[in-house]
């Protein structure tokens, strides 16, 4: 399987963070920037990175299956996470995902047609003190309100990546 | 002592040696601590909460399974908040596990249901709808209940170090989390078994015996696996005359609770639809069924005719059958037939090994010694398919006791996963410097390794100046006992030199003598020669396609007697069943025997006045009779002096039947043939 530069580049020096014969630790990492790369975890990544970390691709498989920002379909260019965990729940979390949904017409880990954006109900994600919080890819978006939520979206939308 | 640490457990005081659990500390007092994924010999998971016990000192209840011990430690292990403790796991267990013990095929067997009797409460508070998935099936052999699993990661772990194969992982998060296959929706594994045996619950199911019986409705018979030479101790379930199950979860024998996918599934052969429940005798060219007063009255009158005219005879035995059945052979050949013509297939060259470690001691390795040993030389051999047992003890002891394995191979091989070097060929010489800086040593090498490339291996070892102990492999369950009893042209029982050696098993079968006797054995290839063909079998082989005189034959499971393993270690054999219209090969003889008026010469056809006769006539056999009455196993004497003869080395040949081979007798097991074709429609 090939990379980019860029990414075989981040990978050499991933793996020659850890100690010899402790490859493995690579492979959280490895598999996240492998799926922003080519969208998703497919079986293909997931032997590549077993053979590269010594490990098996049911090791992998097990890792992948835990963590549920890995993903096994491809997501949207813009994945919208929308936490509805006890505190963004008490700001009404749970409505702002509703809203989103109904807005884009989509449900939990779908994408929409073009492509474009993919949302996914999530647990808590560490911004309580900021609830509700969304996130989009990797940006925080903080206080979100249903007004703010479609500005959001209606950029998104647009936006090329 | 003083390196022993002092604790209180439940106001007893303990004494054990440190780094020692708590778990198993008070086990040495008697106090059982409940424990799910604890597990003794694999590594430790604290996954289930179920040992949770109260320390002195510690602001939390602690896991019994993983807390070592400490000087001065007060546990206690019935308070009212451990009591609450189990109940509140064992509540959380069974919210999404199913309630249908009736149905279950681990009911009555199931540590479950055992704890929630023993610790449980009598209701729950969950009132929800329960997560419920279909049930897969992973293998021919392995089917998977989600809903039933515990997450204890028995199974994953038994696979993974025990095993050494890794092909079960966890997959998902939290409630949805399950037990999943190395191949997506299926399993490409060992089929071992190893998962279902271990797994504490009905989650993992075989289907070879799933829903064949209740466990309370069987009888255990603990006999000795039939097919590769390792001699592992199966405990066969048995009702209503029929074998429905094997494992050995008692851990009786010398593989502890250790089986492969043969001697756990594949005594299914002894039911297979071919079976020969019925004498054959060849009329106007066709075998017809007849009885049994009538085959070996056909044959006694054939063989006497015969010895009356001076007529030629050819005696092939078997790999199978027990010694006292391979010894009375060979002695109604020699005394009775008046015969040297005496053989098997040889599968190793035990006769050299014997010879060149004349006068030594402590020479010879057994399965126990694999390990304990502090380093293990593997030569030729493809161990982890050719001898699951064997191969996993080394495993054992490099995964327990970091024990250095050395492997000389002419191809890859699993152990050299582990290895500390691994060398392809057959140079085991370069590896002289890092053997001598071993303290100790056991060296297996396959039949590629004789005469006097065996005896260079010998001198090779000598020159390490450490103590090597030699283990020769061989294929069969009693290949072993049949070079020891004799069944050999040149060799009678105990090595001693037979003086006029007879013809050897190619000999046989080239020549065209008055009659062949083939017990237990398929050595015909192409056309017969012999004048009148006489086999003793469970199937209608090749060979006994062209027999005059076919005789249905009992399998090991159903008889008595003794097997020697390859590393030379005599068990008993217990009788199971028993199938209709066929009988041992001893019984057989001895009715041939009675037949033809020498019975007197040949004496009793049981097996304990035959073994009371090995013991007398064969010295390596004095081993304590307690020892095997007992279902142990007992190592055989090395050879007092040298064997002078001749052996032909060229017939010596293994086999080398992989995980789902078992010579002849594998094609009649259904188990190994559907793991087989499953693999081929892949
Ligand atoms: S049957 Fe044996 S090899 Fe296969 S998954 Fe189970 S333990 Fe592993
Ligand atoms: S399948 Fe059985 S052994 Fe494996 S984790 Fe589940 S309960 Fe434990
Ligand atoms: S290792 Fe050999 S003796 Fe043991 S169960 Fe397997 S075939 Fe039988
Ligand atoms: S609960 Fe939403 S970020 Fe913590
Ligand atoms: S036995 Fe201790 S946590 Fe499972």
């Amino acid at each position: 399987m090939t990379f980019s530069p860029q990414l075989e580049a981040r990978f050499e020096k991933l793996l020659k963070s850890y100690p010899p014969g402790r490859q493995r630790s690579a492979m959280i990492p490895m598999l996240m920037y492998a799926q922003d790369e080519i969208g998703s975890v497919t079986d293909e990544l997931i032997t590549e990175v077993a053979a590269r970390t010594g490990t098996t691709p049911l090791q992998v498989n097990e890792v992948m299956s835990y963590y549920s920002m890995l993903h096994r379909k491809p997501l949207g260019k813009f994945h919208v996470q929308v936490c509805t965990n006890i505190s963004c729940l008490l700001h009404d979390g749970d409505k702002l995902y509703e809203h989103a949904c109904k807005k884009l017409g989509i449900g939990h880990k779908e994408v929409t047609a073009d492509g474009q954006i993919s949302i996914e109900e999530v647990e808590c994600m560490g911004a309580c003190s900021w609830a509700p919080a969304i996130q989009v890819n990797y940006d925080f978006h903080h206080h979100v309100t249903p007004a703010k939520l479609d500005e959001i979206l209606d950029r998104l939308k647009k936006k090329p990546v | 002592m003083a390196d022993l640490v002092n604790l209180t457990i439940d106001g007893r005081a303990v004494q054990v040696p440190p780094q020692t659990l708590v778990i198993d500390a008070a086990k040495t007092v008697g106090i059982e601590i409940p424990a799910f994924c604890y597990y003794e010999g694999l590594s430790l998971a604290a996954a289930c909460r179920m040992c949770l016990v109260e320390v002195e000192k510690m602001p939390k209840m602690m896991t019994a399974c993983t807390l070592p011990v400490s000087e001065g430690m007060v546990v206690r292990t019935e308070t009212e908040q451990v009591k609450q403790a189990r109940k509140y796991t064992l509540e959380f267990l069974l919210t999404n596990h199913p309630l249908d013990c009736p149905v279950c095929d681990k009911g009555g067997e199931c540590e479950l249901q055992d704890m929630v009797f023993r610790y449980g409460a009598g209701e729950s508070r969950y009132t929800e709808e329960k997560v419920h998935t279909p049930e897969k099936q992973f293998s021919p052999v392995v089917f998977f209940d989600a809903p039933r699993c515990i997450l204890c990661f028995r199974c994953v772990r038994t696979c993974n170090e025990g095993m050494g194969v890794g092909a079960l992982g966890v997959i998902n998060r939290g409630v949805v989390s399950e037990i999943g296959p190395n191949h997506g929706d299926h399993l490409e594994c060992d089929e071992c078994g190893a998962c279902i045996d271990i797994c504490p619950v009905g989650a993992l199911t075989s289907g070879i015996d799933r829903y064949q019986t209740r466990p309370w409705e069987m009888t255990h018979v603990g006999t000795i696996c039939t097919h590769c030479g390792d001699g592992c101790k199966t405990t066969l379930g048995t009702r209503n005359d029929r074998i429905l199950r094997g494992n050995n979860r008692d851990r009786s024998g010398i593989n502890g609770e250790f089986l492969c996918v043969k001697g756990r599934y594949a005594f299914d052969f002894y039911d297979h639809p071919e079976r020969l429940q019925a004498p054959m005798v060849r009329i106007n060219g066709k075998l017809e069924e007849v009885s049994w007063s009538k085959a070996l009255e056909t044959v006694a009158q054939k063989f006497k005719d015969t010895v009356a005219s001076n007529g030629s005879f050819g005696v092939i035995g078997s790999n199978h059958t027990s010694n006292e059945e391979n010894f009375y052979l060979q002695k109604f050949a020699r005394q009775v037939l008046k015969t040297n013509n005496v053989d098997h297939q040889r599968t190793g060259d035990v006769v050299t090994l014997l010879d060149s470690l004349s006068g030594k001691t402590s020479k010879l390795g057994t399965v126990a010694d694999l390990y304990q040993s502090k380093a293990v030389l593997v030569l030729g051999a493809d161990l982890a398919l050719e001898h699951p047992l064997l191969s996993y003890q080394v495993r054992a002891n490099y995964r327990h006791h970091q024990a250095k394995v050395y492997v000389v191979t002419e191809k890859p091989v699993r152990e050299d996963n582990y290895a500390a070097a691994k060398v392809r060929g057959r140079d085991y010489a370069s590896l002289a410097g890092k053997l001598k800086a071993e303290s100790e040593l056991v060296i297996l090498f396959d039949d590629s390794y004789k005469g006097a490339d065996l005896r260079q291996l010998v001198e090779f070892a000598e020159s390490l100046a450490i103590p090597v102990k030699f283990i020769c492999l061989l294929d069969y369950a009693n290949s072993r006992g049949a070079v020891d009893m004799g069944l050999t042209p040149e060799l009678l029982p105990g090595y001693t030199p037979s003086g006029a050696t007879g013809l050897h098993i190619d000999e046989m079968l080239a020549a065209t003598l008055d009659v062949l006797w083939v017990v237990g054995a398929n050595p015909l290839k192409g056309q017969k020669k012999a004048g009148f063909l006489v086999v003793q079998d469970l199937f209608l082989t090749e060979t006994a396609q062209q027999a005059d005189v076919v005789l249905p034959a009992a399998s090991a499971y159903e008889k008595s007697g003794t097997v020697t393993n390859t590393t030379g270690e005599v068990q008993r054999l217990t009788q199971a069943v028993s199938t209709m219209g066929a009988k041992t090969d001893l019984e057989i003889m001895g009715f041939l025997a009675r037949e033809m008026g020498a019975a007197p010469l040949l004496g009793p056809w049981v097996a304990e006045t035959v073994f009371a006769e090995i013991r007398k006539t064969v010295h390596a056999y004095d081993v304590p009779l307690p020892v095997l009455a007992t279902g142990g196993a007992a190592q055989t004497l090395p050879v007092n002096g040298r064997i002078p003869v001749d052996t032909r080395l060229d017939l010596v040949q293994s086999d080398h039947n992989g995980l789902f081979a078992s010579g002849t007798l594998g094609r009649y097991s259904k188990v190994l043939n559907s793991v087989l074709e499953n693999r081929l429609s892949r």
